[in-house]
């Protein structure tokens, strides 16, 4: 199967010869993987970084004198700007590596503790991943702000409307994810920037389930903080970044004491790093941020425009297929979603879906994905999620369809 | 007399022995969990629910002629199957019984590797519960 985008040509089987672990077999079947929102699969592209890290400049970064050192630093620092120039970040210093989204998050919400008052608001959307909540409501205890969320429609859209009554003088944060795990949507994040600056309130943008989709222009947005996660875009497991305008970063305090984030040190007074070393204390991922460097050029070689106009072609097809499936429910019908399906069968338990289509090779995810305020909007114990990438094929989605039909007449 | 915890897991694990692959051994599962005898709805509440499962697993336990009798049900049937196959084994038997009993039958038929990590979660803590149920009406006994 190839087709014709601007850049190149895609060809899905040229660029599944990249990824080994496609070739293998479970539980008698040949895999078909369809997990990909909780990560992807790797290329023997960034394998071949990693490799090449291990057997040719392991070396602890940016004090050593040594020159395994050195070239180890230069290219943690290229993947720093290759990563600045993805996201098109004004300066390579807004680009702090992290361990991942999470990690990225903790660190924002954490540095608020000192700028927060009693009363101030932070804006949440009803879209959010766990691990976006938690460490606000963490914050809102320490500080005594208040935590509001904005609501969601039926199709699993942000009721933009809501969130225009919420946002006041009050607003210190809004947070949002670009694309939401559990449903796909795709949220207006550009006009909800634009607004909440109008009231002068910081935005922090999730952007570990866009990333794989989606090309952020951080400048163009003029979003306060991004953060993503290397692993969902074919990179390593452990690192990520947190893109954030200078500004801000300078506001914030630092997140973890340790080497490297310290300019001098004595015991009476410690002057902190200039960015990014101030926000990355201690040895980092440094094979992990060399590999997610690897996999934004490997992403960027196949261009995003073609990636996103494939897996369109893949989504449209399995939700016309999954429909035809007597007592179908799909969840999060956004018309501006990414390559996700949530879906429940009238009278089963997303759980025994999962478990009899893993017997026949197909890798989906069921359960609450982290999101159970969605799950508690619905009523529902959660869903079957089937997540869709540029190396999955249409052959692949007849599989999963057929695995689906198998298991509902099994359970049924 | 009847058959000992023993002999029935024995039972249990000579039965899963005579399926050809894992999608057969699951539809049977799906039977037992259909044919598994239920819990009152007046004890599906919060407190006999088993903590561990990503499905919702309750069960009850009650003293009949100083045999322990377990009832239970899932929102999940897969889930319920594999209760159905504990209870076979450890119901209607005496406390001390079930209290001594191994459980290494499960081992046997192969379960825990074809349960995803967190089933397989959940199937370590039924066995606790089951087993904890049994401590309990063991000191009532005494």
């Amino acid at each position: 199967m190839s087709i014709a985008t601007n850049n190149i040509a895609f060809n899905v089987e040229d660029i599944r010869k990249d990824f080994p672990i496609l070739n293998r077999e479970v539980n008698g079947y040949p895999l078909v993987y369809l997990d990909n929102a909780a990560t992807s699969q790797t290329p023997k592209q960034v394998m071949d970084a990693i490799v090449d890290y291990y057997s040719n400049y392991n070396a602890n970064i940016h004090r050593g004198v040594h020159s395994l050192s050195q070239e180890a630093t230069d290219k943690y620092e290229g993947a720093r700007i290759k990563i600045q120039q993805h996201f098109n970040a004004e300066k390579a210093h807004e680009i702090i590596f992290t361990s991942g989204t999470t990690h990225g998050i903790n660190l924002v919400a954490s540095g608020f503790a000192s700028i927060l008052k009693k009363g101030d608001e932070i804006l949440v959307s009803a879209l959010e991943h766990h691990s976006n909540i938690v460490p606000w409501q963490m914050l809102c205890e320490k500080t005594g702000a208040i935590l509001k969320v904005i609501p969601m429609n039926e199709q699993g859209e942000l009721i933009y409307e809501s969130f225009e009554e919420l946002l006041s003088e009050n607003t210190k944060v809004v947070f949002l994810n670009h694309v939401s795990n559990a449903l796909g949507t795709i949220n207006p994040i550009k006009k909800i920037i634009d607004k909440a600056h109008e009231k002068g309130a910081a935005v922090l943008i999730d952007g570990a389930q866009a990333a794989p989709h989606i090309k952020a222009d951080v400048q163009a947005l003029d979003v306060d903080f991004y953060v993503v996660s290397a692993h969902k875009m074919c990179g390593p497991t452990g690192v990520g970044v947190l893109y954030g305008k200078e500004e801000w970063l300078n506001k914030l305090p630092p997140y973890q004491g340790g080497g490297e984030m310290i300019a001098t040190v004595s015991f009476e007074k410690t002057t902190y790093a200039e960015l990014p070393h101030k926000f990355e204390a201690g040895t980092p991922n440094i094979c992990g941020g060399i590999a997610f460097g690897a996999a934004i050029d490997y992403m960027n070689a196949i261009g995003f425009e073609a990636i996103a106009h494939y897996e369109e072609e893949l989504l449209d097809y399995a939700t016309l297929k999954l429909q035809e499936i007597e007592g179908m429910e799909l969840y999060g019908t956004s018309r501006e979603k990414t390559a996700v399906i949530s879906f429940n069968i009238e009278g089963l338990h997303p759980y025994d879906i999962g478990t009899l289509v893993d017997k026949m090779g197909i890798a989906v995810r069921t359960g609450h994905h982290c999101a159970q305020p969605i799950m508690d909007f619905y009523k529902i114990p959660g869903t079957v999620r089937a997540s869709f990438s540029f190396y999955n094929t249409k052959e692949e989605i007849d599989r999963f369809i057929d695995a689906v039909k198998k298991a509902k007449s099994m359970l049924s | 007399m009847s058959k000992t915890i023993q002999e029935i897991q024995e039972e249990i694990v000579d039965e899963f022995a005579m399926f050809e692959d894992w999608m057969q051994r699951y539809e049977y599962m799906i039977e037992l969990g259909k044919a598994l005898p239920l819990i009152d709805e007046k004890y599906k509440i919060d407190e006999n629910l088993i903590k561990g499962c990503q499905s919702k697993v309750w069960v009850h336990a009650e003293l009949e002629d100083e045999k322990l009798v377990f009832t239970a049900d899932s929102d999940a049937i897969i889930t319920k199957g594999i209760v159905a196959i504990l209870i076979r084994a450890f119901s209607n038997h005496h406390p001390s019984a079930i209290i001594e009993a191994d459980t290494k039958f499960i081992d046997d038929i192969g379960l825990k590797e074809h349960l995803s990590p967190t089933r397989a979660n959940g199937l370590v803590s039924m066995i606790k519960q089951l087993k904890m149920y049994a401590v309990a009406y063991q000191t009532q006994l005494n």
